[in-house]
């Protein structure tokens, strides 16, 4: 038996099934990802205002970005993301918390009405925001009826663009963090608690690294997906603020200036990168999932 | 965990809040869905309520094709999705191989990653590939980002599989095929139900995909934006009620799916366990 384990093992390959078994998954990666964004970033490469791959390489369109004001709308895209991932890390936390540790038939109602939202689209959902917010809508007409009080438009403005992008990417903050909370162990806390820590003691001190992964998930997961949001921007806050992504898209749509959209894009990309390779470089990812430590 | 009935109060009254804010505007668009007025304000007497606008939105053939279109996108989606999720979670939990870790690393990114930049990026590349985009090249998007997340989630699944019993079926003399067909895909099962009904949910709200890769066609959401930033219709709220029902009602029942057929594997593993 001894001798004929690592025969078997040799012979079946299980390093051979492992690799096949993730080859349909590194295909379409490779066909429906890393191609196309070797292309964008060769597009960028391209001359501008031309719809031809297969051109001289010039640097070009990097020089019109640097000269151009486009570094605001970075600026912009970067600064609105980190506000709604610090903003929604305080609304989750408790929430989470009290979902993973204290709530038992309540946990499931919330997670129902919470991911309910995820599946409608996010366009409906800001499109209520509108609804509520313009002038005469629902809080105007409420505030007249019942206060007396006349006001304006609330919508067109940046606070209201953070409420609007704090909004629909809660669910992306809120689910890794109940999964965060939920790895946090009661005796710890317990025994922590027996040993005569105050309660900002153990939150420090056992809650905050022992969530800790899922912290950091939920926090990428809104900051990327914030850095790249479009429909926010627009459907709440008219012109006044135009982010990378939108400026992006009308290189593709209005301007028609595709070689210039995909520099654009590729700097976006390699910003992007960046930030998220810092951040999973520093944790291990399968401990979330389930695995245990100590296996 | 022992907590006083203040606290529990406490928490649950700042839960009741969040729910209340997070489902403020969809109260908005079911107030502006029933209002009679061309251009909605607010308040209105009751006798202005008219279901009108649902019963436009249910006869536009316009609003049927775009539903067509997000349907078509959404099932070619799940399925393809879910299959391919379904190797690579293995891949990704189950078996030990040599480039097990990067590839962990490396299913995360296209997750990780701005949806409207991806989007684009498939739009060139189809251009370059001289295909011109539809709904199926839409469904190829959806799935180059569903895919991540259906394995993630068919994953955590995988990582409480009971090796064992895989090992003694082997032992007994199954083929790998036969494991796979008895053992490992009836355990994974909960997981890609699951997984299923995710990807169908994130397809049909998905926007910034569609948006550049449907082409001619166009789906529900795009259609919806449009319609938002430019030409008020009332009949856009009317759509918006309906969707929001059909996702929760589509929750309840794959909710309600999960929760039986995990049962039913719990009880399935439990006899298999004691024999």
């Amino acid at each position: 038996m001894s001798d004929k384990q690592p025969k078997k093992k040799f012979s079946f390959g299980p390093g051979l099934v492992g690799a096949l078994s993730a080859s349909p998954f590194a295909l379409l990666m490779l066909f429906g990802f890393v191609a196309p964004l070797l292309c964008v970033v060769w597009f960028g490469l391209m001359p501008p205002k031309t719809f031809e791959l297969l051109q001289a390489p010039t640097l070009e369109n990097y020089r019109t970005i640097f000269e151009q004001t486009y570094f605001k709308s970075i600026m912009w895209s970067l600064g609105l993301a980190a506000v709604t991932v610090v903003i929604l890390l305080a609304v989750c936390y408790p929430l989470a918390f009290a979902m993973a540790k204290i709530f038992r038939s309540g946990t499931a109602f919330i997670t129902y009405a919470i991911a309910t939202s995820l599946f409608v689209s996010e366009n409906i959902r800001l499109f209520g925001w509108v609804i509520g917010f313009m002038k005469k809508g629902v809080v105007g007409g409420l505030l007249e009826t019942w206060f007396g009080l006349q006001i304006d438009s609330l919508l067109y403005n940046v606070p209201v663009i953070v409420l609007g992008m704090c909004y629909v990417y809660l669910p992306f903050m809120l689910f890794p963090l109940v999964l965060g909370v939920n790895m946090v162990p009661d005796q710890v806390r317990e025994a922590a608690f027996d040993l005569g820590a105050s309660r900002w003691q153990v939150f420090r001190k056992i809650d905050l690294p022992l969530s800790m992964p899922g912290v950091m998930i939920g926090s990428l997961l809104v900051f990327v997906l914030s850095v790249g949001a479009i429909s926010e921007a627009k459907i709440l806050g008219g012109q006044k603020v135009v982010t990378i992504a939108s400026d992006i898209e009308s290189e593709f749509t209005y301007a028609q200036n595709w070689p210039l959209g995909s520099a654009l894009s590729t700097l976006f990309i390699v910003l992007t990168t960046i930030v998220v390779f810092l951040a999973l470089a520093r944790f291990d990812l399968e401990k979330l999932l389930g695995k245990k430590p100590s296996e | 965990m022992i907590v006083s009935r203040t606290q529990k109060a406490g928490f649950s009254l700042y839960a009741g809040l969040v729910l209340l804010v997070f489902y403020f505007p969809v109260f908005c668009i079911i107030v502006a869905s029933l209002s009679k007025r061309r251009f909605f304000s607010f308040p209105y007497p009751q006798e202005q309520i008219t279901f009108k606008w649902y019963e436009d939105a249910l006869t536009s053939p316009q609003v049927h094709d775009f539903v067509s279109v997000s349907l078509r996108i959404g099932v070619v989606t799940a399925l393809a999705s879910v299959t391919i999720g379904f190797f690579s979670a293995l891949a990704y939990a189950r078996y030990r191989w040599k480039g097990r870790k990067t590839f962990q690393r490396l299913v995360l990114l296209p997750l990780f990653f701005p949806q409207s930049v991806l989007g684009l990026a498939l739009l060139m590349w189809f251009n370059f590939l001289d295909v011109t985009t539809s709904w199926w090249t839409a469904a190829i998007a959806h799935t180059v980002w569903i895919a991540p997340i259906t394995t993630l989630i068919i994953s955590i699944q995988a990582y409480g599989l009971d090796e064992s019993l895989e090992e003694a079926a082997r032992d007994m003399g199954a083929t790998r095929w036969q494991i796979l067909r008895k053992i490992t895909i009836p355990l994974l099962l909960p997981g890609m139900i699951s997984a299923t009904c995710f990807a169908v949910l994130l397809s049909w709200g998905n926007f910034a995909l569609s948006l550049f890769t449907t082409g001619a066609d166009s789906a529900l959401p795009e259609w919806l934006y449009a319609r938002m930033t430019s030409g008020y219709q009332p009949m856009v709220p009317a759509v918006g009620v309906l969707n929001v029902l059909f996702a929760i009602i589509l929750v309840l029942v794959l909710f309600g799916i999960v929760k039986w057929s995990t049962r039913k594997s719990r009880r399935a593993t439990a006899a298999a366990g004691g024999h």
